[in-house]
């Protein structure tokens, strides 16, 4: 297999990079672990004439665990966050997601910032990220924004992000209560057939907050109110896991693939939904 | 023509430097350019794990990466491993365990072995079937091959022990 031709760069800061963004408009494209870009241009289905390698690009890949956020720069590896031990007691659910995704090789160079930024409905991290309610940071010729995850995604392989911009890190909150990140995927390396992120908080036996969101069930990750409301002030008994479950199937629009139809897809998302459910209440 | 760039890496040890059109995938670099097959092309599609290779630390499937990333790399390879007469322990493993039937995957295999066991000196079988989950044998050998990583992990840490 064999890519069409194109120009690689390797600047050195976030300044070439976006000059050479300036200079080349949609022709360019950034590239972190390449792990999602590079099977795109082997099957010639990315063309991309401009290659701008980020590998040299310094201060892109710390992880800082701070009291109220926890910062994960784009360059991060999901290996370096399944390894990372300040994650493994602040934010564990972020490992449990890596662990899933794709196999150890794959781990070693797939980033999270190029998991976010690509849009593809099928990564995981986006799902999650809404769930934790993440802030994207993008850099540009006009300076940084910021764009909440749960407004970053538009369609699939289309977010937010300009052409010209360049995701720079994520932001979470700290994480309040349980979490769980469950995944149906028909073998190792393969998306998901379904998957689900959930934070809950338990007061007292009764849910006071809850966050849902649902991966490659949509053309975007898709973040569920209706879901997470159906579960607040309930005991999370079966009866309310019913009704999230229920929700959520409102809000979801899964389309048949090889990984099977509808009605399929559907019925996995519900159990899969109640299985992150009952995990996370277990650990609120 | 494309243009080609100027490219260096480290194989095995030893320097190698060439001209290279940036999209050559680094696995027909070895190859092809290089003559070093032990890597091998079996899906080329980053799900089978053949053309595993170790590139600073990380277990890399050489099918995804361009060369041009790869420049300035240090590369290690099966060659790199061991060879007829300087055996590795996972070398040695696979061969007394039966952890090879055709012997396609293998190099991949064991390449990703080598860095499995540096993480993980004792893995459980568990460990060592999600730790190379990225290989995939046709053979369905599996069953051998988590025997072959678990006697060699034992002959590594028996060494280390004796020489402590």
């Amino acid at each position: 297999m064999i890519p069409a031709a194109f120009e690689y760069y390797r600047p050195k800061d976030m300044e070439g990079v976006l000059s050479l963004l300036a200079e080349h408009g949609d022709e360019a494209r950034v590239m972190a672990g390449g792990h999602s870009l590079i099977p795109m241009m082997k099957l010639r289905m990315a063309d991309v004439p401009h290659l701008i390698d980020l590998q040299d690009v310094g201060g892109l890949s710390d992880i800082e665990v701070g009291t109220d956020s926890i910062r994960i720069g784009a360059m991060v590896t999901q290996s370096d966050i399944i390894t990372h031990e300040g994650l493994a007691t602040a934010a564990p659910i972020l490992r449990e997601a890596a662990l899933q995704i794709a196999d150890p090789q794959v781990r070693y160079m797939g980033t999270v910032g190029g998991n976010v930024a690509n849009g593809d409905p099928g990564n995981d991290m986006p799902g999650l990220m809404q769930c934790l309610d993440a802030t994207f940071h993008l850099i540009g010729a006009d300076g940084t924004r910021d764009v909440p995850a749960r407004d970053f995604y538009e369609a699939a392989y289309m977010t937010a992000r300009e052409d010209e911009e360049v995701l720079t890190a994520v932001t979470i909150p700290l994480l309040k209560g349980g979490h769980a990140y469950e995944k149906q995927k028909r073998k190792i390396g393969d998306y998901a057939t379904a998957a689900a992120a959930v934070q809950i908080v338990n007061e007292g036996g009764t849910c006071a907050a809850a966050s849902i969101a649902m991966t490659n069930l949509s053309d975007t990750p898709i973040y569920s109110q209706a879901a997470c409301d159906a579960l607040v002030g309930t005991s999370v008994d079966d009866s309310a896991i019913k009704a999230a479950m229920a929700a959520m199937l409102g809000d979801i629009d899964p389309s048949e693939d090889n990984r099977g139809p509808v009605a399929f897809k559907k019925h996995v998302a519900g159990i899969i939904l109640r299985r992150a459910i009952e995990r996370a209440w277990s650990r609120a | 023509m494309p243009k080609k760039m100027h490219i260096t890496l480290t194989v095995n040890g030893k320097e190698e430097e060439f001209l290279a059109e940036p999209r050559e995938l680094l696995i027909y670099t070895l190859r092809e350019r290089l003559n070093i097959t032990g890597p091998h092309i079996g899906c080329e599609t980053s799900h089978c794990g053949a053309c595993t290779v170790t590139i600073g630390g990380k277990s890399v499937k050489s099918c995804t990466m361009f060369v041009a990333q790869a420049d300035g790399a240090d590369i290690t390879t099966i060659e790199g491993i061991g060879g007829p007469d300087n055996l590795h322990p996972l070398q040695e493993a696979f061969k007394e365990h039966h952890g090879l039937q055709c012997g396609y995957c293998t190099p991949g295999m064991i390449t990703r072995a080598t860095k499995l066991l540096e993480e993980i000196p004792n893995p459980t079988e568990e460990e060592i079937r999600f730790g190379m989950a990225g290989n995939l044998c046709r053979c369905t050998g599996y069953q051998n091959i988590v025997k072959s990583i678990q006697a060699a992990a034992a002959e590594m840490s028996a060494a280390k022990e004796a020489a402590e």
